[in-house]
C-alpha cells in the first residue's frame, strides 16, 4: 500500500476502502478512475535529482561525510535512505552506512488506532554513538513521525547531531520540527492527499497529490489532532 | 485479534504470524543497552497467579515492564484469597484498582475464560489447569521458527513462505494428560501447518485426543527419525492423583529421551522442553545441556512473545482490529 497522508483531523480514514487509493501497479494513476483526483506532483527524474540533489548538500554539510549514518524511518523513508546511501558512495568512493529506524512503538496516537505491524529496525555495525545521524522519511507533516524518531534515538544512543532529510515537504506541522534537506517544498491544504511511490515499494516512482473525494470537509475537531495515517500510508511528521 | 488470549485455538494463521512476527523485532530489544520502549507507559497489568510459576510470572513481569506497563503482582499466597476470597470478588478488586490487562494462572481449568466475563481489561491466560497455556505455544513456535530459518530475518530472501511451520515435523512426548502446554502447542503448531505426533503410555493420553488435530503413538522410538522437533514434556506428578504407569523408572525407560535416543534424530533435529525439567525422568541431563537443547533459549524468547502479546493486546484503541 502507498503512503498516504491524509489530513490530521481524520485519522484512519485513509485506512477505509473508500478514501484509501488504488494500490499500486494499476493503470496510470492519473487517470485511474479512484475517487480522489491527484495529480503527478515529481516524475522519477524529478525525484532522481532530488535525491542526489539532496546527497551532495549531506556531504557538505558533514564534512563528506565522515561519521555520519543515515537511518531511514519505514516504510518509504528506508528505501530513499538506500537510494542517498549509493549516491554519496559514488561520489565519495567509500561507503556511506545506513539503516531503518521504526518509531511505532513511540508513536503518541498508539491509542486511537489498533495495534499495528512493528517496522524492521536496523543499526549498522558501528552504531550511532558520536555519529551523526541523517533521518530520512517520504513526506514531512505535522512533525510527530519525527519526534517519535528522536524518541526512539535517544534509546539507540547518543548521537552527535541528528539532521532530517525529507522528499516532501507539505507544511502544516505541529511541533517545532524543521528538516535540514528537501527535495520538493509542496504547499497543500490539509485536505488534500501526498502520495509517494517508490519502486521498491510500489513498483513505481512518483508523487502525486490528490484531494481525498470522501473525506468530510470543515476542520478537525479539537483533540484529534495526532496525524493520522494507515498502517502502510502512516502519518508522516 | 480477539481482546483476550484464552486459547491458541482463538488465533488464526495471520494473528499467530504477526504476534511471531511483532516478537521477531522486540527481540532485537533485549540486545540494546537500553531494554525499554514506552508504548504501555500509563498501562497497568496485573500479574494473579493463584498457581506457583517461575519463569512465566518472571517473563510476563519482564515483558510488561519492557514495555513501560506498571506490573502488580499477585500471589494468593498471603493474600485474600488465602482467607477464603472468591475469583470473582479477587477480580472486582482488580477491577477497582484500574487493571488494563490481567495475566492470570489458575488450576482450574476455565477460570480465565470466566474471568475474561467478569473484567473490562484484556485477560491472558497464563495456563489454566491442564487446559491451555497459550503464550508457551507462541514461544515454542517462535523458537522453532528461528531454528528452521522462518523468522522474519532470516526468511527475507530465501523462502517465498510467509514464516509458518509448514512441513515441519513436531513430536510431543510425555504426559498429555494433564499438559496444557500440549493442547496449546497441537492448535497453534496445526494452525502453523505443521505436522505434530503425540507419543505416550495409553493412560496419558485424553480421552477425547481423537478430535485433536494431531496423530498419536505409544512408541517413541519409532517415532525420532522422523522427527525435526522432539518436545518433552514435564511429569506433573502433583496433579496425578492415581498411577498411571508402574514405576518412574519405568517410564523414563520408555518415554524418557536419553543421548541414545536422541543419536536417533535427525541432524538439524531440536529437542525442547516447557521446563521445569525432571531430570532423569523424562530427560537426561546429557540430552538437557546438549548443542541441540533449546530449553534455555525458549526461557529468553518468552520475553520476546509475552512483549508481543501485550502489545497487540493492550498496545492500540479498544476495540477489534
Amino acid at each position: 500500500m502507498p503512503a498516504v497522508n491524509p489530513a490530521p483531523g481524520h485519522p484512519g480514514l485513509a485506512s477505509s476502502p473508500a478514501s484509501a487509493p488504488a494500490p499500486a501497479g494499476d493503470s496510470p494513476p492519473a487517470s485511474s478512475p479512484a475517487p480522489a483526483s491527484r495529480k503527478v506532483v515529481l516524475e522519477p527524474a524529478e525525484i532522481r535529482r532530488a535525491l542526489t540533489r539532496i546527497a551532495h548538500e549531506i556531504l557538505e554539510r558533514t564534512d563528506g561525510g565522515a561519521g555520519t549514518v543515515l537511518l531511514g524511518i519505514p516504510t518509504r523513508g528506508v528505501p530513499l535512505a538506500r537510494r542517498l546511501a549509493e549516491r554519496i558512495e559514488q561520489v565519495e568512493g567509500r561507503p556511506m552506512p545506513y539503516g531503518s529506524l521504526d518509531i511505532t512503538m513511540y508513536r503518541d496516537d498508539l491509542r486511537l488506532r489498533p495495534a499495528r505491524a512493528l517496522g524492521r529496525t536496523e543499526v549498522p555495525a558501528g552504531g550511532i554513538d558520536g555519529a551523526i545521524v541523517v533521518l530520512v522519511d517520504d513526506v514531512l507533516y505535522s512533525g510527530r513521525t519525527v519526534r517519535a524518531a528522536l524518541d526512539a534515538l535517544n534509546d539507540l544512543g547518543r548521537p552527535r547531531a541528528v539532521q532530517l532529510a525529507v522528499l516532501i515537504d507539505r507544511g502544516h506541522r505541529e511541533l517545532p520540527v524543521r528538516p535540514d534537506y528537501v527535495g520538493k517544498n509542496l504547499p497543500t491544504s490539509k485536505q488534500e492527499v501526498v502520495r509517494v511511490m517508490l519502486t521498491e515499494v510500489d513498483g513505481e516512482d512518483a508523487v502525486l497529490l490528490g484531494r481525498a473525494a470522501d473525506q468530510p470537509p470543515g476542520d478537525p475537531p479539537p483533540g484529534d489532532q495526532p496525524a493520522g495515517g494507515t498502517g502502510a500510508g502512516r502519518s508522516r511528521g | 485479534m480477539n481482546r483476550h488470549l484464552i486459547s491458541a485455538g482463538d488465533l488464526t494463521r495471520d494473528d499467530a504470524l504477526l504476534i511471531l512476527d511483532t516478537a521477531d523485532e522486540l527481540a532485537q530489544i533485549s540486545d540494546r543497552p537500553i531494554k525499554k520502549l514506552p508504548t504501555l507507559r500509563g498501562r497497568t497489568v496485573v500479574n494473579l497467579f493463584f498457581e506457583d510459576s517461575t519463569r512465566t510470572r518472571i517473563s510476563f513481569e519482564a515483558a510488561a515492564k519492557r514495555l513501560s506497563a506498571d506490573v502488580i503482582n499477585f500471589s494468593a499466597k498471603g493474600s485474600s484469597v488465602a482467607k477464603g476470597e472468591s475469583l470473582k470478588d479477587t477480580a472486582l478488586t482488580l477491577e477497582a484498582m484500574g487493571a488494563d490487562a490481567v495475566i492470570v494462572r489458575h488450576s482450574a481449568s476455565g477460570a480465565p475464560q470466566r474471568l475474561a466475563g467478569w473484567v473490562r481489561g484484556t485477560v491472558v491466560n497464563a495456563g489454566d489447569g491442564s487446559h491451555e497455556h497459550p503464550t508457551q505455544a507462541l514461544l515454542d513456535s517462535f523458537t522453532i521458527r528461528r531454528h528452521f530459518g522462518r523468522s522474519a530475518s532470516s526468511r527475507a530472501a530465501a523462502s517465498p513462505a510467509d514464516g509458518a511451520l509448514d512441513g515441519l515435523r513436531v513430536t510431543i512426548v510425555g504426559d498429555v494428560l494433564h499438559s496444557r502446554v500440549a493442547r496449546s502447542n497441537v492448535l497453534l503448531l496445526h494452525t502453523l501447518g505443521a505436522d505434530v505426533t503425540l507419543v505416550a503410555p495409553p493412560t496419558l493420553v485424553p480421552v477425547a485426543v481423537g478430535s485433536w488435530p494431531c496423530h498419536v503413538s505409544y512408541d517413541f522410538d519409532s517415532a525420532l527419525p522422523k522427527s525435526d522437533v522432539v518436545m518433552m514434556l514435564r511429569v506433573q506428578q502433583e496433579r496425578m492423583n492415581a498411577a498411571y504407569f508402574p514405576s518412574v523408572r519405568e517410564y523414563s525407560r520408555r518415554y524418557g529421551l536419553d543421548a541414545a535416543r536422541m543419536a536417533q534424530l535427525p541432524d538439524q533435529a531440536i529437542v525442547m522442553h516447557p521446563g521445569p525439567m525432571n531430570r532423569g525422568v523424562e530427560i537426561a541431563a546429557e540430552v538437557a545441556d546438549s548443542a541441540r537443547s533449546t530449553i534455555v533459549e525458549q526461557v529468553a524468547n518468552g520475553v520476546s512473545v509475552r512483549m508481543a502479546v501485550l502489545y497487540l493486546l493492550l498496545g492500540g484503541a479498544e476495540g477489534e482490529s
